[in-house]
């Protein structure tokens, strides 16, 4: 679930970003629409508790983030957030199954290697397991990072420009699998986006929006 | 994953640059090992086989050359000195014991000692097998001697004249080995003892023509040196001098000579250490480079790991991590190539029948080696991992 009241956020160069008001209930899909500069990476940066809002309140998965310090939101998102990013950001210098077993490194979870199989399993990806991110195709690349998004089970998956350089095709398989992945796990969906197609393609019952402008959002202090 | 795994993986992704750092860090770090294995058992050497002769007594010339020759048998005496002079000293007051001592044959490179059986006492050695010589031609060889001359018990050997070991042998005066003495780690491992008339007797039978040129020989018997304990501390002051001013011989005394022996030989080793120092900083530098270039090419690695919920300490643990990995692995590359290269340098040295010195051995003192290694990866990796630790995770976000 994510609610937020108020939000805004200041940049340090001053120029000023206020969010709409959002109430999306735990397994809703939010869409997160705008053009780039008009502050998505910032709602996703205060979702994901590495931004502090400068005013309002953002509840995500039952937390309030005003609330979190620094040491406890980095626990907080090991264990609830779920990030897709555009770029992946798929470790060179590890296997797929290594780069799954450094997030839970990183979550400070003991080793699981069974979890890792099952994840990579769910996604179709067993037989990679052992190859380097090198050696992938776009496709797979993007579900070995999904794979790593969901292994420890998050409550929200914020998913950034899952299409951008994707083909129609490969583009409607992308959001198949997220909205897939995010019902199984009963998780909430942020997509961040600017691509058409995304809004055309998602019907969903549970389907909640925030519409950002870059003119009415940006403003400078004189 | 282990974090240890996870900064391996890290480390050997970009392999030369790895392999090159280790080498740098082994190499410092092997340098310092081998002055820090060689400057300690030189010491304990000397140490050792100084065992409390206060003052040597030989034929004028360089001091130093006296004390090489006659305590550690590693350079060639000055000349002879008469038997009456050193028989007359040994009666002096301040003198508590005198060995006298005379050089001049070798067998297979190992020295001839010619002596009385009060040397083998001062450095309290044991027998192995056989017994002490109860006549002249009798000798007791020294461990090293024993083993590297083939010298089992009653057998025979010609000496050959000279310390250089090229001289020509004496052949019809033969020694019979009447006993090895236990290794003891110290010069008299590599000596061959005998009665002082041995060594007399050879050279007079060498020499002599006929019975009364044998009596003329006689009366001049002379000895190469001899090593003396002072009674009273207080011998320093005046027993020196009184040998110095009065007598035709020269007395020299050994810590001094040694104090300043090692002052010479210690510019050497300050050379080396620096050596070894300075290779530590340009690894350490390398090292810092590697990973300073690591963070900036990883840095989106970095961040994602903050994104999956990875505190900054531990981004910046495992920067640590990586450069002590390294510094674990150069250590054990640096301190098995310092052993090695001491051992080497031993095995030399030993094939010169000179001062003994071996790999196989630990010094208290090397367990600093790991920490310099551990301190100068910590220092490579500070500014590194303040980076990573500082590092902007919504970058991660903005990048398009």
């Amino acid at each position: 679930m994510i609610h937020c009241a108020d939000l805004a956020y200041c940049y340090p160069d001053s120029s000023d970003i206020s969010f709409p008001d959002v109430d999306v209930p735990q397994g809703g899909v939010l869409l997160l629409r705008g053009p780039s500069g008009s502050g998505k990476s910032t709602w996703l940066a205060l979702a994901g508790a590495l931004l502090r809002p400068t005013r309002g309140r953002i509840d995500v998965a039952g937390q309030d983030l005003t609330q979190l310090k620094a040491v406890a939101g980095d626990a907080w998102r090991a264990k609830s957030i779920g990030f897709l990013p555009q770029k992946l950001y798929l470790s060179e210098a590890l296997t797929v199954a290594g780069n799954l077993a450094m997030a839970q490194w990183a979550a400070g979870v003991a080793d699981d290697p069974e979890a890792v199989a099952q994840t990579l399993d769910a996604l179709g990806l067993k037989d990679l397991a052992g190859r380097k991110p090198s050696q992938l195709s776009g496709g797979q690349a993007q579900r070995v990072a999904l794979a790593r998004a969901v292994l420890m089970a998050p409550q929200v998956i914020l998913a950034d420009e899952p299409t951008a350089s994707l083909d129609d095709d490969a583009a409607r398989a992308a959001l198949d699998l997220l909205r897939g992945t995010a019902a199984r796990l009963r998780a909430t969906l942020v997509i961040a986006t600017h691509d058409q197609r995304v809004v055309q393609a998602l019907s969903h019952e549970n389907l909640y929006q925030i519409s950002l402008q870059v003119t009415n959002n940006v403003r400078k202090k004189l | 994953m282990k974090i240890v795994v996870i900064a391996f993986r890290y480390l050997w992704s970009r392999p030369i640059t790895a392999a090159l750092n280790l080498l740098l860090l082994s190499l410092g770090l092997a340098a310092i090992t081998f002055v820090l294995l060689t400057s300690e058992q030189m010491d304990q050497t000397f140490e050792r086989d100084l065992a409390g002769i206060d003052l040597v007594v030989g034929a004028k010339g360089s001091p130093m050359q006296l004390i090489l020759a006659g305590v550690f048998h590693i350079d060639v005496p000055p000349g002879n000195i008469p038997l009456g002079a050193v028989q007359e000293l040994s009666q002096n007051a301040q003198v508590a014991k005198l060995i006298p001592l005379s050089l001049g044959d070798t067998y297979q490179g190992f020295r001839i000692v010619g002596t009385t059986p009060a040397y083998p006492e001062h450095y309290k050695m044991s027998l192995a097998q056989g017994q002490m010589w109860k006549q002249p031609m009798q000798a007791v060889a020294g461990a090293q001697a024993a083993r590297e001359g083939q010298l089992a018990l009653g057998s025979r050997f010609a000496s050959s004249h000279g310390l250089g070991g090229k001289g020509h042998a004496h052949g019809n005066s033969l020694y019979q080995v009447s006993g090895v003495m236990a290794p003891c780690g110290c010069v008299m491992d590599r000596l061959i003892l005998t009665a002082t008339e041995s060594v007399w007797q050879v050279h007079e039978k060498a020499t002599a023509v006929d019975a009364s040129d044998q009596k003329a020989l006689e009366a001049e018997r002379e000895v190469t040196l001899a090593l003396i304990t002072y009674k009273s501390p207080l011998a320093a002051v005046s027993l020196p001098r009184f040998v110095n001013t009065t007598t035709e011989m020269q007395a020299a005394a050994p810590a001094i000579e040694i104090t300043r022996l090692l002052r010479m030989v210690g510019v050497g080793t300050d050379v080396l250490r620096g050596f070894g120092l300075v290779l530590l900083l340009t690894a350490g530098l390398s090292v810092f480079i590697a990973l300073w270039n690591a963070v900036r090419e990883r840095r989106a690695d970095l961040a994602m790991l903050r994104m999956l919920g990875a505190s900054p300490q531990k981004v910046a643990g495992l920067l640590w991590c990586e450069a002590l990995l390294l510094a674990l692995m150069a250590t054990a590359i640096g301190l098995a190539a310092g052993h090695a290269l001491t051992g080497l340098v031993g095995h030399w040295l030993q094939a010169e029948r000179s001062v003994a010195l071996t790999g196989w051995i630990w010094f208290d003192a090397e367990w600093w080696v790991p920490l310099l290694a551990m301190a100068v990866a910590t220092l490579a990796a500070a500014l590194p991992a303040l980076s990573a630790y500082r590092l902007d995770v919504t970058t991660l976000l903005n990048s398009r």
